[in-house]
């Protein structure tokens, strides 16, 4: 490897955009920055220069613990047998009304 | 293309070396089929991989390498509207290298790997930016024809199989969109100008034309391993399919403008329901592409040079954090 890319990178920061008020912060990207204030800003030119967003996060990528694939079954397979949690589970008589 | 690998050489594709590993290339060429998009930590080929952080890795390297030709001209732009265009058209492509490098690295490459690999010519970009933009119709052609061909390639894309390439895509798409109108619009206000104007729009076409049908990459039958790509569904349509639907779609658009495209057998075919065109210099392509085209030795001069001349900003950017961190901590 060349000098340049020996050169230390800096941390990446995943970024989070609310993109108006009411709806919550979806992920859209991640930028490299030294610290939480460039990242901020980095974030901002980046992903929101056509007013995509009202409120911003952006969080070391290290700090993120996420579900791994492989237990994708073990998390999420014993809900797909609970059909009764969903309402539409239940017959009601039209005579009862709007439930 | 901006990230096409056609022209180079394969990923070789390694046989399964144990049952373990066949079931699993079986499971994912199902979801594949089954258009269930790959996510970041999921089990994938190897070879899947190494082919997309090629592709991605190029495409970011087109878009930000495609920031030179157009930042040529913003001292020279002809009023303030035009300066805060290509301004935001430049930034713009800054933009859609960075989304595209972020979606690069879920795949487990560096940043600084992918930039050195460019700055080394190790990694290729787009060919059409070895070509200099030599006047201000330039400006305008590059919008209509060049962003236009991308836009061409990138709605294919964002239906790609790998997520974080599919959605940076998609953010993608919806900015291109006003490259290509605004470069249009360029255009229609040098076809209603003087005859010099009009003049220096069809020379500007001229020299443009032929490079941006090159952009899709060689003809289907040289592509042989295009075939892979397709079956994974990082390519989902064919280079010749790509360069048809743009030809389609662009020659009505250049009658309006009342320019002629310098190709002598580009002719609509009824029977085909689509434009036929003329034999591409794939001789020029190959000289573009490795290395020897118009600009290419100073478009990577450039990179480095505005690299290294940042590397004092990235260092002091760097102590200052680290400063600001043990300040906390006292």
């Amino acid at each position: 490897m060349t000098e340049q890319a020996k050169e230390q990178e800096w941390p990446l920061w995943e970024v989070f955009i609310r993109s108006k008020a009411g709806l919550d912060h979806k992920h859209c990207g991640s930028v490299h920055a030294s610290d939480s204030e460039m990242a901020m800003e980095a974030a901002r030119d980046v992903y929101t220069r056509r007013s995509e967003g009202i409120s911003i996060w952006v969080v070391p990528s290290n700090a993120i613990t996420a579900s791994k694939p492989e237990d994708k079954e073990s998390l999420f397979e014993p809900a797909d047998d609970k059909i009764y949690r969903h309402p539409t589970f239940y017959d009601i008589p039209k005579g009862a009304g709007k439930m | 293309m901006y990230g096409d690998t056609s022209i180079q050489k394969p990923i070789e594709i390694a046989e399964p070396t144990s049952e373990e590993q066949a079931r699993l290339e079986e499971i994912f060429q199902q979801k594949i089929d089954d258009n269930i998009k790959i996510e970041p930590q999921e089990w994938m080929p190897d070879a899947y991989r190494k082919t997309l952080v090629r592709q991605m890795s190029q495409h970011a390297h087109s878009e930000v390498i495609g920031m030179q030709p157009e930042g040529n001209w913003l001292s020279r732009a002809p009023s303030l509207r035009r300066k805060v265009i290509l301004l935001a058209k430049i930034q713009d492509e800054g933009g859609h290298g960075l989304y595209i490098y972020s979606a690069a690295e879920t795949l487990g490459t560096t940043r600084a790997k992918m930039i050195e690999q460019l700055q080394t010519g190790k990694a290729k970009y787009s060919s059409i930016f070895n070509y200099p933009a030599l006047s201000w119709a330039d400006m305008g052609t590059i919008g209509w024809l060049v962003d236009g061909a991308a836009i061409t390639n990138q709605v294919a894309l964002s239906r790609g199989s790998y997520g974080p390439y599919s959605r940076a895509m998609i953010r993608i798409c919806k900015e291109e969109s006003f490259h290509q109108r605004q470069g249009y619009e360029l255009l229609l206000t040098l076809s209603r100008g003087s005859d010099e104007q009009k003049e220096m729009l069809q020379e500007s076409v001229n020299r443009f034309w032929w490079p941006s049908l090159m952009m899709f990459g060689p003809n289907d039958a040289d592509s042989p391993h295009s075939a892979q790509s397709m079956k994974w569904k990082i390519k989902k349509k064919s280079n010749d399919q790509l360069r048809q639907e743009f030809i389609d779609a662009t020659v009505p658009q250049a009658e309006f403008l009342g320019i002629t495209l310098p190709d002598p057998d580009l002719k609509w075919n009824e029977e085909r329901g689509h434009y036929d065109y003329g034999q591409i210099d794939w001789e020029e392509f190959g000289n573009v592409i490795n290395g020897n085209g118009p600009c290419n030795k100073q478009r990577v001069a450039a990179h480095l040079k505005a690299h290294e001349e940042g590397a004092w900003v990235r260092e002091a950017a760097g102590a200052y954090a680290e400063k600001q961190q043990k300040k906390q901590v006292a």
